[in-house]
């Protein structure tokens, strides 16, 4: 496109006739309580010390709920009735246990709406993510793995597989309904019974997810659900009557959990950072890439493990690409989750607001150039506009820490193997983004980038069916698919 | 002159870094005696210095290595039991002097010999066994297939000097891993000589990395180097595991604990030794025009 062109689409870009009249999702068929107990035995239970913290609408800044803090003796409690639960539930005939998980799938399916509309009010994410992506797998999640359940002996050739027996799983806040999915779907499937804790500041949906699991009749104690921050999790996770620790989150806690629990018989799968590389050659798609890349680091704010937070831009198209990228950023609308135009919701807490703003400060002190797009910002909220930073290097913090937020790096490259280099040049090894016409190429790169997931001329596709889970130290096992089940199975040959 | 008088040529047992067989860094060994306390041999004493030499070699062989044909892969592992079976004798012997009777050794270098075969075999299928392609619901091809981890550290179990070597090696390394192995404190001759085989077999330079040395002295070193990637341990001892675990974590190691397994039982041989050390990749692509 020559340069007269691009003003032209700039300008289109910004004129107000691109604007679309507001469509909130409605609210009224909402019920969130005004406050929550643990959900320990089948029943909701106050916390032992009667403690309770709020649940904020990172839009409105608005608290949604009081949310139970759930204290070592409540952790106690939990654990024990997972552990009541689980001898009948891992004895109970595959095929009915899977008719449950079933019946969790299609109750979610029939409570999409709820869910999908809770979801962004907890979390910030747009409804249109919540509505198409997050609820929807979710269930997906559910249905994938009730399958499994009688058919486990298939899976693993030579083996017997057993269930583990309670299952600690902790979850982060960046997809709090389909994190829940991945962690609990297979370890009902596999005869565990779970205790799970939801991230403090989105406890919403796994709350509701627990009315759901009183109304599909599972017995109690096959699930608990407990809530708090990292103190309640770290008691969790050190439970001496857990089997297995399930945990996704930063790197920095997967390595304390790798620690804390050496020495027992733990089994662990870590879902953990990432720093992912976009990778786009010359001769791939533009306009496509550009919404790959797009959806790679702006989908969900950001808060993404396997975001596509690094660019690699081969260096004959890099001007192009990175002027269509600041037009394209351009036409992405901020503000209410709840509004079916918006592309990015909101940041998912202070805290978080605060860890991306320090980032943005950093980069520039790094000598890097910013751009952010001039879209408006509503007052009160958390709220980051969509960023990227050019004229980076590889050892900039930038570019090797996670940001989790919606912040772009961009870097270029000449040769195939200069832009390999540099994308394997980080700790890092969950996902990698390859975008070219090449079949060769693509087959290349996908072998040669060191990460769990690769996308070619896509970027962020999941599927309960497809494994998830990272290299080096973007953590240990799989997620998903067929590889997720070795995750709750006891697979040790039989001792002659 | 007659063999009587000929004086025997003793052999300096050395460790095994990048396809060379360098003295340790440390100039420092330890004896190993028979059971009347006569000297059989000075032993290696590998440093941490060694073992980081063992690992940048390891690093450096992984690319070739990993992406090197499974066909091929399998026909140097075929190789080596090749040479095994050659060296028969020189084996049996060399674990008698270290006090185990002929029968148990005979019967450990052929295990040995067979356990290579049976992973050479492996070399091209264990990946069709553990690859998927995944039904997505979207319209996408979609598929997992099985990466070595990378480099691979191996505390070998120190009952087994030469079988719980060769038993956890193989799987490793047929899977496109590197290697660095730490041998039996108490039985290291027969994995030096092992070294020499391997040497004999076209295994490229530093895919195999063989040190001798104390296990107190070195499992600290293995577990918590930021390159590799995985540590493989036999030891039952509940304070050895938590401690290669606590350093582990530094940077998210694969822990891979095979403790109280009867190296010379059949059990003791499977696909999913070797897909310990592997990652599992998934790929997508778009299906349309």
């Amino acid at each position: 496109m020559d340069s007269q062109a691009n003003k032209l689409a700039f300008d289109l870009a910004f004129d107000d006739g691109w604007r679309y009249a507001p469509a909130p999702e409605s609210v009224d068929h909402i019920r969130i309580d005004e406050q929550y107990g643990l959900f320990i035995g089948g029943e909701f239970v106050a916390p032992e010390e009667g403690r309770y913290f709020p649940s904020i609408n990172p839009a409105t800044e608005e608290p949604l709920s009081n949310i139970a803090l759930a204290t070592a003796p409540d952790v106690d409690a939990a654990v024990a009735a997972a552990r009541k639960a689980y001898g009948k539930w891992s004895k109970m005939k595959a095929a009915e246990r899977g008719k449950l998980v079933y019946r969790l799938a299609r109750m979610l399916q029939e409570r999409s709406r709820e869910f999908a509309t809770i979801e962004s009010l907890d979390g910030g994410k747009p409804i249109r993510e919540s509505r198409d992506i997050d609820i929807p797998l979710a269930a997906a999640h559910f249905f994938y793995y009730a399958g499994w359940a009688d058919k486990l002996e298939y899976a693993f050739p030579g083996r017997t597989p057993r269930p583990l027996g309670v299952v600690a799983q902790v979850i982060p806040w960046n997809f709090p309904l389909l994190m829940l999915a991945w962690k609990i779907a297979p370890a009902l499937a596999c005869g565990n019974t779970v205790v799970l804790k939801p991230a403090e500041t989105t406890p919403l949906t796994a709350l509701k997810f627990a009315q759901l699991v009183q109304d599909a009749g599972l017995p109690p104690g096959v699930v608990n659900i407990i809530t708090g921050a990292g103190d309640t999790g770290a008691l969790l996770v050190n439970h001496p009557d857990v089997d297995k620790i399930a945990f996704t989150g930063s790197t920095e806690v997967g390595r304390t959990i790798q620690k804390s629990i050496a020495g027992t018989n733990k089994r662990y799968t870590l879902e953990l950072g990432g720093k992912a590389a976009n990778i786009i050659f010359a001769d791939a798609a533009i306009d496509q890439a550009v919404e790959g890349i797009v959806n790679g680091i702006f989908f969900n704010q950001g808060h993404v493990c396997c975001a596509g937070s690094r660019l690699f831009v081969q260096e004959s198209v890099a001007d192009e690409v990175v002027q269509k990228l600041r037009e394209r950023m351009e036409t992405l609308i901020i503000g209410d989750p709840l509004d079916k135009n918006t592309d990015i919701g909101a940041i998912n807490s202070a805290e978080q607001l605060e860890r991306i703003r320090a980032y943005l400060k950093i980069g520039e002190e790094e000598g890097a150039e910013m751009h952010q797009s001039s879209c408006p910002v509503p007052d009160r909220g958390y709220w980051c506009r969509p960023t990227i930073f050019t004229g980076v290097s590889q050892s900039n913090r930038i570019v090797q820490e996670e940001i989790f937020g919606p912040v772009l790096a961009v870097q270029t490259f000449r040769t195939l193997e200069e832009g390999l280099t540099k994308a394997n040049n980080t700790a890092y090894g969950l996902s990698g983004g390859i975008w070219t016409d090449k079949g060769a190429k693509i087959f290349k790169m996908t072998q040669g980038v060191r990460a769990g997931v690769i996308w070619a001329n896509t970027f962020n596709k999941f599927d309960p069916t497809s494994p998830f889970g990272g290299y080096k130290e973007s953590g240990v096992g799989r997620e998903g698919g067929l590889h997720g089940l070795a995750a709750y199975l006891d697979l040790e040959a039989q001792r002659s | 002159m007659s063999a009587a008088s000929r004086v025997a040529v003793a052999k300096t047992y050395k460790i095994y870094i990048d396809g060379k067989f360098p003295r340790t860094e440390s100039g420092r060994y330890f004896a190993l005696e028979d059971k009347d306390g006569h000297v059989i041999a000075n032993v290696s004493r590998g440093s941490r210095k060694d073992f980081r030499n063992a690992v940048v070699a390891a690093r450096n062989a992984f690319g070739k290595w990993s992406s090197a044909s499974a066909y091929l892969r399998g026909q140097i592992l075929y190789r080596i039991a090749e040479m095994l079976e050659g060296r028969r004798e020189q084996f049996i012997a060399e674990l008698v002097t270290q006090a185990i009777s002929k029968r148990r050794a005979a019967a450990e270098v052929d295990a040995c010999t067979d356990r290579i075969v049976y992973y050479a075999g492996w070399a091209d299928k264990y990946q069709q066994i553990f690859s998927a392609v995944n039904p997505v619901s979207s319209s996408h091809f979609n598929f997992s297939v099985l990466e070595p981890t990378g480099v691979v550290a191996i505390i070998a179990p120190d009952e087994s000097g030469l079988l719980g070597l060769v038993s956890n090696v193989m799987p490793a390394i047929v899977g496109g891993n590197t290697c660095v192995v730490l041998a039996s404190e108490s039985l290291p001759l027969c994995a030096v000589s092992f070294a020499e085989v391997l040497h004999a077999s076209d295994v490229p330079p530093g895919v195999v990395n063989v040190l001798t040395g104390y296990r107190s002295e070195l499992t600290t070193q293995f577990a918590s180097h930021m390159d590799v990637n995985a540590i493989v341990y036999t030891d039952g001892d509940p304070e050895v595991g938590k401690s290669i675990q606590v350093e582990a974590a530094q940077n998210i190691k694969r822990v891979i604990a095979r403790p109280g397994i009867r190296w010379d039982s059949e059990t003791s041989q499977s696909p999913y030794l070797v897909q310990d050390t592997q990652e599992t990749k998934t790929t997508w692509h778009p299906i349309g025009a």
